[in-house]
Parts: structure tokens; sequence; C-alpha cells
């Protein structure tokens, strides 16, 4: 089994590196400007970089040293505003999400409405929660929370309404009250639906604090890349790329492995 | 046991039940007149169609009669309830808790202390031989298994009655078999009362001290047999067969209205 995993490793490993030899040719040749493309060496070499600490070591505290460079402030900054506005997001959208579910009376009258401002983007709240909210963390928390928001929502309003009825049927004849029916079957039989709409909120609210951050805030991934752009720093665009992407990567399995131990009397689960 | 062997008497009297579709009514049950003595092991026969699972939900309150009453000691049926535990053919198990989590639920609905739930559990997870799995959801077990863990939920309610609706369809014959001779042995001690819809003759002849042949559309009694045999009944008996083979042609004959309604509103569409 290990051998077959490393196997399997190193056939994925084949193609990117491939291409990194190739990009790293076009270089070392000079084929391409480096304004344009810099070389794979050069971009990790400014990855360090942007990793280490600004300043040399001073005394006080080693740990707040090491972790004061650009890269962990940036990603601590972007780490901030997604959970926060996830928290906000979600938060919300999850009690009303129960209540359109699992009330028809409720659905009738919200359901219009989200449906009217579901399919508004949550980029098109920029020049709104700017005048809102002004500068900085604040608007980017709402466009964020904007963004977590409504695939939590419609998710949970449909777990709810797909509760099999047979789980209904076994626990009003096991003497169930509306309560327990609530919180102990219908609330975990829609948990499947609530998290995967929680993966996909998780995901859109780190596209979205991208974005934010090239308009309202001045530090975090997404504004850094920008920055880098107005000194020609390509170097440093396509390291603060591959930090997102591997900020991204770490949400997703991070989500993954929480939906999967939350999830493991569930059917049909890849692991 | 833990439970104690509580039993009832149901009866039912003079129960009809219609469904109204957009473009017609169906008469699902007409003038069903059933009296169940306390602990009567009572099989319900016919083809799908023939109201039989109608009748079961009926009493169990999840779907009440149009007109005519069902009550049980007396008590006129209005909703459902953990006096009258139901066993599904989909095991209808939770399956976000563990084997003893629902085992406990009904107990848990109950008020009852954790402190007392939990020796209930063990006892009726050891009737059970499900000891073992107790920490297992319920996706990690076997049709045979799920439905043991469902017949130890119905159990720990210690209802009079129980209500089966084809418990046993989904499994192969082996473990069928298995799980027939478990319930009459746990119905032996614990003397309920049992109706259980099948539409297999021979599970009707080898479970049942009576069975009630319904007809197909509108669903009423066809014939109500009571079965003598000694327990436990070998299938391959002389008066099995003989059984088996009148059961047989009645069954046969409902179906075969079925069938001929199918092609009917085939024809029509």
């Amino acid at each position: 089994m290990a051998g077959s995993k490393l196997r399997e490793i190193s056939t994925g490993l084949i193609v990117p590196v491939v291409a990194i030899l190739i990009w790293q040719a076009f270089s070392s040749f000079g084929w391409v400007n480096p304004l344009v493309l810099p070389s794979p060496l050069a971009v990790v070499r400014k990855w360090f970089e942007y990793l280490a600490p600004t300043e040399a070591y001073a005394g006080g505290n080693w740990l707040m040293w090491l972790v004061s460079g650009e890269l962990i402030r940036d990603t601590m900054g972007s780490m901030y505003r997604v959970v926060t506005g996830f928290v906000v997001g979600a938060g919300l959208a999850l009690p009303l999400g129960l209540s359109m579910g699992s009330s028809q009376r409720v659905y009738a009258w919200l359901n219009p409405l989200v449906q009217v401002l579901r399919p508004i983007p949550p980029i098109a709240y920029i020049p709104l929660s700017i005048l809102w909210f002004g500068l900085g963390n604040p608007p980017a928390i709402f466009l964020i929370a904007i963004g977590a928001f409504f695939p939590v929502l419609i998710n949970t309003i449909a777990g709810v309404r797909h509760v099999d009825g047979i789980y209904l049927r076994a626990a009003r004849n096991l003497g169930a009250s509306q309560r327990t029916m609530f919180m102990r079957v219908m609330l975990p039989a829609a948990v499947p639906y609530i998290l995967s709409g929680v993966r996909i909120g998780i995901g859109t609210a780190f596209i979205v604090v991208i974005v934010s951050e090239m308009i309202a805030v001045n530090n975090g991934l997404g504004f850094r890349i920008l920055e880098a752009r107005e000194y020609f720093w390509s170097d440093k665009i396509i390291a603060g790329m591959i930090s997102i992407g591997m900020l991204g990567l770490a949400i997703d399995l991070g989500v993954t492995r929480l939906n999967n131990h939350l999830l493991r009397w569930h059917r049909g689960l890849e692991n | 046991m833990t439970t104690n062997g509580t039993t009832a008497h149901i009866s039912i009297r003079g129960v009809n039940k219609i469904f109204q579709t957009s473009d017609r009514e169906v008469v699902a049950l007409k003038d069903i007149d059933l009296e169940i003595e306390n602990g009567q092991f009572v099989c319900l026969l016919g083809p799908s169609g023939c109201g039989k699972s109608t009748l079961l939900n009926a009493v169990a309150g999840f779907s009440l009669p149009t007109s005519g009453t069902i009550t049980t000691d007396g008590k006129i049926v209005t909703q459902p309830g953990p006096d009258r535990g139901m066993v599904f053919q989909e095991y209808a198990l939770f399956p976000w808790m563990t084997v003893e989590q629902n085992v406990g639920f009904g107990l848990e609905i109950k008020g009852m202390p954790k402190a007392e739930i939990m020796p209930r559990v063990m006892s009726l997870l050891a009737t059970l031989g499900l000891t073992d799995f107790r920490s297992r959801f319920p996706k990690d077990l076997s049709g045979g298994m799920r439905q043991r863990v469902a017949i130890a939920r119905v159990l720990a309610l210690d209802s009079p009655i129980l209500l089966m609706d084809e418990p046993f369809g989904a499994l192969d014959a082996l473990t069928r078999r298995n799980l027939q001779d478990e319930l009459l042995r746990i119905w032996s001690e614990l003397k309920k009362t049992i109706i259980f819809v099948t539409h297999s003759i021979e599970e009707a002849i080898y479970l049942a001290d009576r069975i009630v042949v319904m007809t197909y559309r509108p669903g009423t009694v066809k014939r109500d047999i009571t079965v003598d045999l000694p327990r436990l009944r070998d299938p391959a008996a002389p008066e099995f067969n003989a059984l088996k083979r009148e059961l047989g042609q009645l069954v046969m004959e409902e179906q075969q209205r079925h069938h001929n309604d199918e092609l009917r509103m085939a024809a029509i569409d």
C-alpha cells in the first residue's frame, strides 16, 4: 500500500516538475523578459524573503520576531477577515436557514427576497460596503459575510426540507416532542447538507477576502500582490499567488477533515 | 429480560380509509372489523395495494381512518405513540446515532435518567446479540443487524403492541429465518400483541397465530384464519403445505385483480 501511495505521489509530480523545468529554461536562456515572467528560482528566493522577518533579531521574544515577516502578517490578516466574516455570515445564515427550512410560513415570507438577493455577486456590494463602512476591516468582513451567507443559507434550507420522512415517523413513534424532533432528528439529518454549504461558503469567503483586500484594506495577501504590481515586482506577485493557493488548499483540507469527522456516520464518504 | 411483557387488546371497528388524489379517490380500506386479543400474533397478508400497510399505519396513528375507530385497551388511537412500537421495512435507524444511542433514544425521550438507560440498553443489546456492535453506526451493519437494532429500539419502549411493516422483506432467506426465530423467541417470552404485515405466505404461516388475508382495492378482510400448528413450525410438514396451498390460492386471486387493475390503468393513460 505504501509503495502504491509513493508511486501515486511521484506520478503526480512529473507534470509540475517538467513544467517548472521548461519555465526555468525559458528564463535561463533569456527568452522571456524577467519583468513579465521571472524565473522559478527568483520566485522561490522572493518567497523566502517575503516569509523572513523584515528586521534583524534585536532581542525580545524570539518567536514574535520569527513570525514578524510580511507573509505571516499578511496571512494572519487575511485569515482573521475570512474567519470573522465567515462566522458572521454563517452565524446569521444557520438559524435563518433552519427556520426557513422547518416553517412553511417563514419560507413563504422570506424566500422571494432571498431569491432576489442571492444572484447578486458579493463583489457587487463593494461600492456600498465602502460607502457604509469606509475602509479597513469592516467593509471586508461585510463582503466576506455576504459571500458566506448565501451558500450556508441555501444548503441549510435544503437540508431541513429534505429530511427523510422515515426518520420523522420513527421519532414520532418513539414519542418525540417537537423540540426533540428538531434538535435530535431534523438538525443532525440536515448536517451533511449544511456542511457542504459551509465548504462552499468558506471557498467564497476566501475569494472575496482577496478581492476586498485589493480595494479596501492595506494589508493581507490580496493587498500585497496588488502592491507588488505597482513596483513591477512580478516575482513577488507570483510568490504571493502561490501563498494564496497554499492557504486556500490548507483551509479546504481543514474543512474536509472536519467534515469527515462530523460525518463519520454518513454513507458515501470519499475517505 | 428487563421488559415486563405487558400486552394489549386491539379493536378495529368499521374502519374505512379513503385517499383523495387530484383526479380520483381510492378506497384503501373498507369496513374493516378486527378484534385482536392480548398477546396474539396476527399477520396481515395480501398483495401490494391491498391496504395492509395502510391498516398498520392507522393502528400506529400515522394516518388515521376516514371513518371508524381503532382502540387499544379501550383508548382511541389519535396519534403515534410509544405504546405501539413500530418496526419499519427500511429499518429507519437514525444514521447519526450509534447502535446504543438508537436503542436508548426512546428511553431518553421518555425522560428516563441516563444511569438507568445504560443497563437497560445493554441488556437489550445482549438479548439481540448486538453487544459487540454497540458503538457502531448503522452504515457499518448488515441489513439483518440493522433490523435487530430496530427491534431492540422498540423493545426498549416496553410497548405492549408491536407493529411490524414487512420488517424482514429486504433480507436474504437465511437472515430472514434467523430473525423470524428470534422474533418468535422474544414474543413467547414477552407475549406482546403483534401485528405483522407481510406478502410472504410462508412467513405468515411460520409466525402467526392468526392470518388475515386482505383483498385488493378496496382493502377488506377476505379470510381470517387461525393457525394452530405447534411451534417451531416445519415449513416442509404436510399441514404447513396444505395451508400454504390454500392461502396461495386466496392471495393469487387478489394478485390477479391487482394485475388486471394495472393493465386497465395503463390502458386509460
